[in-house]
């Protein structure tokens, strides 16, 4: 319960300061200002949209299919996050440390899906409906490159567990119950004789333990951001072909919570994404000799400080990353469906297809 | 003629290439962010090489100063007026409404020298409607309709944009009505009676 309130705050604030971002990023990257007038610099300017928002008429269609409508938004905030249950924060905070917790969250996310196609349905409205459809069908297109992305960084790591993946990557590694004789070699080659066990820091990130999972991050970095809606993959939303996607009859709270939603979808994504290729809640600084940056900017595992180091790095690197997808949905055009279809099934797929077979060959010869 | 074909590059570098040209320019941009436009006069010799960065102004706390013969908002300086009606005929879009009513004598001498023999009891602008031509300034015969400088006049509801700029209340308005009639009937008795003696002698 406390795990669940925490994630639910933590959320909650992160995607409050992601919409602020979002708006401040888009005014800057276009010569504007973006918010001004609410709070200093503007800042208080999400918080008040949500209060306006929490004021709005709740307006139900009457011809809409009432119970689906209402349902809709409940079922794809609650998809979105109980993704997050997985997520290990730090070294010691996870809400729940299941062994399967990457299948999980992949199983889970795809009721996204049905939520989606909910909101479309029971809206009772051709635009809505086309909305949900196109969503559906780039969502669960993208899931494939996603998946076998995620896929190769399982083959490297031998596991489905968030958290060991997550200690894999790090100076920690030995203290893993499990992995107390497992070593790590620069790039995942024994043979070139430089064990970086002790040394953690970037050389043990899952993108430079096995160079080829950097290919695997980019495919997963761009089927994330079509998996979340986001630009240049945001055909739901389309206006200019559509009215305004799945939730165009929303309104008031409900609306709310689809934004609310797209932005956690977001958060997790990114979440995931750190946490599979980029070092998970460990340290970028490696142990050089004497100087161990690593030990020192990770903490004691268990203590406080190994909470904060860790929850340090593993939102800095996902606020990175939050960044990169706010640029790119400001510098690219939307892409058309079949543009869509052709990047998602003739490029990254076979590309992705190719990866799973490098990394599988890779975690052989690396041991 | 030889028809020339646009080679596209669609290679996959590239695409690449061309990705990451587009993220350098929005980066550039963002980076940037810390300069700010800053309001000048145009005559200022930063106005047209303003730094790069931001180029809105928070409006009504920052402003590009206006120029000193702007010509934005209508104004009829009503003592000068002499009703002559030239304006509402010439604008395009009907927005200048007025009635006039005849003096009973002369009122008056506007700035530059001519006399006024009209009452106007209605001289209403319909600020909404106008499209600042400004031919109704150009035909005024003296100068009492102008554009001035002022520019920020927007209003909440529609109708404070009638400019009402007429001198009399209804009152007086009607007060000069009856005035007139009087005048008018007493000419009238006047010319009857001159017609009736005219017969009588003849």
């Amino acid at each position: 319960m406390l795990a669940f309130v925490l994630t639910l705050v933590l959320l909650l604030s992160i995607v409050i300061v992601l919409a602020y971002a979002e708006r401040k990023v888009a005014a800057f990257m276009q010569d504007r200002l973006g918010p001004t007038e609410a709070g200093p610099y503007g800042s208080l300017q999400s918080v008040l949209d949500v209060l306006k928002l929490l004021q709005k008429e709740d307006i139900v269609p009457a011809a809409a299919d009432k119970k689906l409508f209402k349902l809709a938004p409940i079922l794809i905030f609650a998809a979105v996050f109980a993704g997050f249950a997985v997520i290990p924060f730090t070294p010691e905070l996870v809400p729940a440390g299941i062994g399967i917790g990457v299948f999980y969250l992949l199983a889970i996310i795809s009721l996204d899906v049905v939520g989606l196609l909910m909101a479309g349905w029971g809206s009772n409205n051709k635009y809505a409906m086309l909305g949900a459809m196109r969503s559906v069908a780039q969502i669960v297109s993208y899931e494939i490159p996603a998946g076998l992305a995620i896929l190769s960084a399982v083959m490297v790591c031998q596991s489905l567990d968030f958290q060991e993946i997550s200690y894999q990557q790090g100076a920690l590694m030995n203290q893993f119950p499990g992995l107390e004789y497992e070593m790590n070699w620069l790039f995942g080659i024994e043979a070139l004789g430089i064990n970086t066990t002790t040394i953690g820091g970037i050389t043990t990130w899952n993108i430079f333990r096995a160079p080829i999972l950097l290919i695997s991050f980019i495919i997963y970095f761009i089927a994330s951001l079509a998996e979340s809606n986001r630009a240049p993959f945001d055909i739901p939303e389309a206006e200019s072909e559509l009215v305004a996607g799945f939730h165009v009859e929303y309104s008031g709270f409900r609306f709310a919570v689809l934004f609310l939603a797209e932005y956690s979808m977001m958060v997790l994504v990114s979440l995931v994404a750190v946490i599979l290729f980029l070092g998970s809640w460990n340290t970028p600084l490696p142990n050089i000799g004497p100087i161990s940056l690593a030990y020192w900017t990770t903490g004691t595992v268990g203590s406080i400080s190994g909470i904060l180091w860790g929850g340090f790095w593993l939102l800095s690197k996902t606020f990175v990353l939050l960044f990169l997808q706010l640029q790119i949905r400001w510098t690219y055009p939307r892409l058309r469906v079949d543009q869509l279809m052709h990047l998602c099934w003739k490029v990254l797929t076979p590309i992705a297809l190719v990866v799973v077979l490098i990394a599988g060959i890779w975690r052989l010869l690396m041991i | 003629m030889e028809s020339k074909t646009i080679k596209h590059k669609s290679g996959f570098w590239d695409v690449v290439k061309s990705l990451v040209s587009g993220l350098r320019l929005t980066w550039k941009h963002f980076v940037r962010a810390k300069n700010r436009r800053t309001p000048e006069y145009v005559t200022d010799k930063n106005y047209f090489n303003q730094p790069d960065g931001l180029v809105t102004l928070k409006y009504p706390y920052e402003a590009i100063p206006v120029p000193d013969n702007g010509r934005y908002r209508l104004h009829n300086e009503i003592d000068d007026c002499i009703v002559c009606d030239l304006c509402a005929k010439i604008c395009p879009v009907n927005c200048i409404t007025i009635e006039s009513v005849k003096a009973t004598e002369e009122i008056g001498v506007t700035s530059d020298g001519t006399k006024k023999r009209l009452y106007a009891p209605v001289f209403d602008i319909d600020m909404a409607k106008c499209c600042y031509c400004g031919l109704c300034t150009t035909v005024c015969p003296t100068d009492c309709l102008t554009m001035t400088p002022v520019y920020d006049f927007a209003e909440v509801d529609i109708k404070n944009m009638i400019y009402h700029f007429t001198d009399l209340s209804p009152e007086q308005a009607e007060e000069k009505k009856l005035l007139l009639a009087k005048q008018q009937e007493e000419m009238a008795a006047a010319k009857a009676a001159a017609l009736a003696a005219k017969k009588q002698q003849g």
